[in-house]
């Protein structure tokens, strides 16, 4: 007996310290003041999802067509370190960006990528910032043959200028001086703005990656004496390459210099639209946009606690009107099921959303259900004639095959949930499914060991009046 | 006990209700939402709100004919209009506010483009079908010991036709109401299938050992009397998430409101089912069998 009363204390003493702990760790609760803790407490805060503390999610979709397959994982994971440096120019707090992967078995592979500012609502300065997609190209100079058909055809056109003849733009002419390499803005790592030390010149320095290195080399050695232009969005009709540095010797290092007649000035545009012109995808569309104004969702996190508080008030009412002193249990054992819950939420950076709190709410509700079961079945037990304690033991143990039946296929709907949603259905999914596991923990370690920690024997009126329900009267 | 007695009643009672939802369906048509048919929602605040003819004609004037508008509050005004891109966005947030001559506030924008509509459409059935499943393969599973005097897999069937009665009629009710369906409503309906199943287990699960323990001869008696047993079980716990879903309906955000609504006629539909539908279908099924 009194292994099972120091057991049951200290599950209760692990409660009241978890309880704590949420206190502490949520200055609101306790209006401001300084409590003992709080500092380790308030490294925990909660998560909120952009529908409650407001903020800006867009979803872009890449076009990684002309990646080739096996390269799109590292073309998009670059991609996103890429998007993430520019965020972090926007002094956003907890930023996230991610891919997703979306099909492959019923159809093709799209690659989008996810990204989510709260606090920011200004969704034109985000859409600007991230959307720009500048392609950058390293071009060669074409073969002598090919060059030379071109300085005839631009001779040609000159002449017929001068001339005053109808102008007539060949297909040599249309393709330029310079032919397409391998090498483009998917492979330079970063771009930098140097100054040369003596005359204070501005400099831009390029840095390939691994990759780009290997190619850089190989396209300088092969065009030693030549230049190599450098263009920016030439699909989009920038004919004139933003440099066309000659080649002095084959650079092996990964690292190059453009340097030019501009001012610093314009090499520091020339910078910043070369690092965001590095946009490893071919492309970047805006899929889907979702913006909610702070105050909003601090509106909807509101409502989202009360409900949540009137709905523990309320199932608290009904287990202890109904059932008496097991409902009294039943409702210490759901108070400790909510905050080991919360604290849950905080130790593994669980995102709260609205839908993830009506799934905790919904879990409160199945929650009460395990205790519902056990102690209906204790009560037939105690009409049997049984003893309180007996009736106990047996009401848990002919519960649990229900309690762990239609538990197991609650968590198969959350797994199942978990699986297809999107981020909306997530979590709901998994406050839901850790509701479910959690509570089925709850009702049967945590309301068996106070049950049984309770000092009632015997069949006297009294202990049957607390173990009696609703409006039946236990013989 | 009388549910198994008087079962005809309640199939009738259900099969009457099934057969509106599905004319509700047939008739009214799935409101999809933008999240399953692409398009936007836009909520707005101003200072001082103009009138909705004044407004239209200022759409119609950018481009945003067919835009639905429809005044919120006492100074928002909620937008629903084709998928945005950020240039139409910029266009139509100038359109709303009059090219800037009225003070305003983009309070919520929700843009969903066609394609990703189209998945997650998909997912949804995808979802539905595979909980179904899932279910169906963990009753009979669950049930593989019980085999007289019907098969287990039957208890898994069973269950399916109940699941499939709780989906129906909530969707058929909501149909009915005009919502909209949306991501929320999808991950409602499969709530309410994790719940009913909860339920129809329980009942499942006394019949199960009764019929261990061998307490009548009679199929139908053994039913009956598992039924009574877990009767105000049934009732209390639903009553308790009936409860917690009515404070999220009237406390709750805004955005989960529908949720909770459907989510409440589903728990009521799924209780009913359990103890007036599956249990009572067993009997049937076992009668179908001595026939045979």
């Amino acid at each position: 007996m009194w292994k099972t009363r120091i057991g049951a204390l200290l599950l209760l003493i692990i409660g009241a310290g978890i309880g704590y702990f949420i206190y502490a760790s949520e200055p609101a609760l306790h209006s401001g003041k300084t409590v003992y803790g709080q500092g380790f407490a308030e490294k925990f805060p909660f998560k909120l999802g952009l529908d409650l503390s407001g903020g800006v999610q867009l979803v872009y979709q890449a076009d990684v067509s002309s990646i080739k397959p096996e390269e799109v994982k590292d073309a998009m994971a670059s991609l996103r370190d890429v998007v993430e440096r520019r965020i972090n120019l926007f002094g956003v707090s907890e930023p996230v960006v991610q891919i997703e992967e979306k099909g492959g078995i019923t159809g093709p592979v799209e690659e989008r990528l996810i990204v989510e500012l709260p606090g920011i609502t200004d969704v034109k300065k985000a859409v600007e910032m991230i959307g720009q997609t500048p392609k950058l190209e390293f071009m060669e100079e074409r073969s002598t043959a090919e060059l030379e058909k071109y300085n005839k055809a631009i001779e040609k056109f000159k002449a017929d200028q001068a001339a005053g003849k109808p102008l007539n733009i060949s297909a040599e002419l249309l393709a330029g001086p310079y032919q397409p390499t391998e090498l483009n803005g998917r492979f330079l790592e970063r771009a930098v703005l140097e100054f040369d030390q003596t005359t204070r010149a501005p400099i831009i320095s390029l840095v390939f990656n691994e990759q780009g290195s290997e190619l850089f080399a190989k396209l300088t050695k092969e065009n030693i004496g030549k230049p190599i232009a450098i263009f920016l969005d030439r699909e989009l009709g920038n004919s004139e390459p933003i440099s066309a540095p000659v080649v002095r010797e084959a650079i092996t290092g990964g690292k190059a210099q453009i340097t030019g007649k501009f001012t610093t000035i314009e090499a520091r545009t020339l910078v910043g639209r070369l690092n965001s012109g590095a946009l490893p995808v071919d492309k970047l569309e805006l899929v889907s946009t979702q913006t909610i104004s702070a105050p909003l969702g601090a509106k909807a996190l509101n409502a989202g606690i009360w409900a949540g508080v009137w709905g523990l008030l309320i199932v608290a009412g009904f287990l202890i009107v109904w059932y008496r002193l097991p409902g009294f249990v039943a409702t210490v054992a759901l108070l400790i099921y909510v905050v080991l819950m919360l604290t849950l939420f905080k130790f593994f950076h669980i995102t709260l959303t609205a839908a993830g709190i009506a799934g905790f709410i919904l879990s409160m509700g199945m929650a009460v259900d395990a205790n519902i079961l056990i102690f209906e079945r204790t009560k037939e037990e105690l009409r049997k004639g049984h003893g309180v304690h007996d009736a106990i033991i047996e009401g848990f143990a002919r519960a649990w095959t229900s309690i762990r039946d239609s538990n197991i296929s609650s968590i198969i709907t959350a797994v199942i949930l978990f699986w297809f949603g999107t981020s909306l259905i997530k979590g709901f999914a998994l406050t839901f499914g850790l509701g479910v596991v959690i509570s089925m923990f709850s009702a049967i370690t945590l309301s068996r060991a106070f049950l049984f920690a309770l000092p009632v024997k015997g069949h006297g009126a009294f202990v049957r009046f607390l173990f009696g329900s609703g409006f039946l009267k236990l013989k | 006990m009388f549910i198994v007695k008087y079962r005809k009643i309640f199939f009738t009672l259900s099969a009457i209700t099934i057969t509106l939802s599905f004319y509700a369906m047939a008739v009214k048509g799935f409101n999809a939402s933008i999240d399953f048919a692409g398009g936007s929602i836009m909520e707005v605040s101003y200072e001082k709100r103009p009138d909705g003819e004044t407004l239209k004609a200022s759409l119609d004037k950018a481009g945003f004919e067919g835009a639905h508008i429809q005044m919120a509050g006492e100074s928002e005004v909620m937008l629903k209009t084709k998928a945005l891109s950020e240039t139409d966005r910029q266009a139509l947030v100038s359109a709303l506010s009059l090219d800037g001559t009225l003070k305003m506030e983009e309070k919520r924008l929700n843009s969903i483009g066609p394609t990703v509509g189209k998945e997650l459409r998909n997912n949804a059935w995808k979802a539905i079908v595979l909980v179904i499943l899932g279910i169906v393969l963990f009753v009979a599973y669950a049930f593989r010991k019980v085999s007289e005097p019907i098969s287990s897999w039957k208890y898994g069937a069973i269950t399916t036709v109940t699941l499939l009665h709780d989906i129906i009629v909530p969707a058929g009710v909501f149909v009915w109401l005009g919502k909209e369906v949306d991501t929320l409503f999808v991950v409602a309906l499969l709530s309410i299938m994790g719940v009913s199943v909860h339920d129809t287990i329980v009942v499942f699960d006394r019949i199960r050992e009764n019929l261990k323990h061998k307490i009548s001869n009679d199929f139908a008696t053994t039913v009956g009397k598992s039924l009574q047993q877990t009767f105000t079980r049934s009732i209390n716990t639903s009553l308790t998430v009936m409860l917690v879903l009515a404070t999220l309906f009237f406390f709750g955000p805004a955005s989960t409101k529908d949720f909770s609504l459907i989510l409440w006629i589903g728990i009521f539909i799924g209780t009913y089912s359990s103890v007036f539908i599956a249990s009572p279908l067993l009997v049937v099924v076992e009668k179908w069998q001595n026939k045979a």
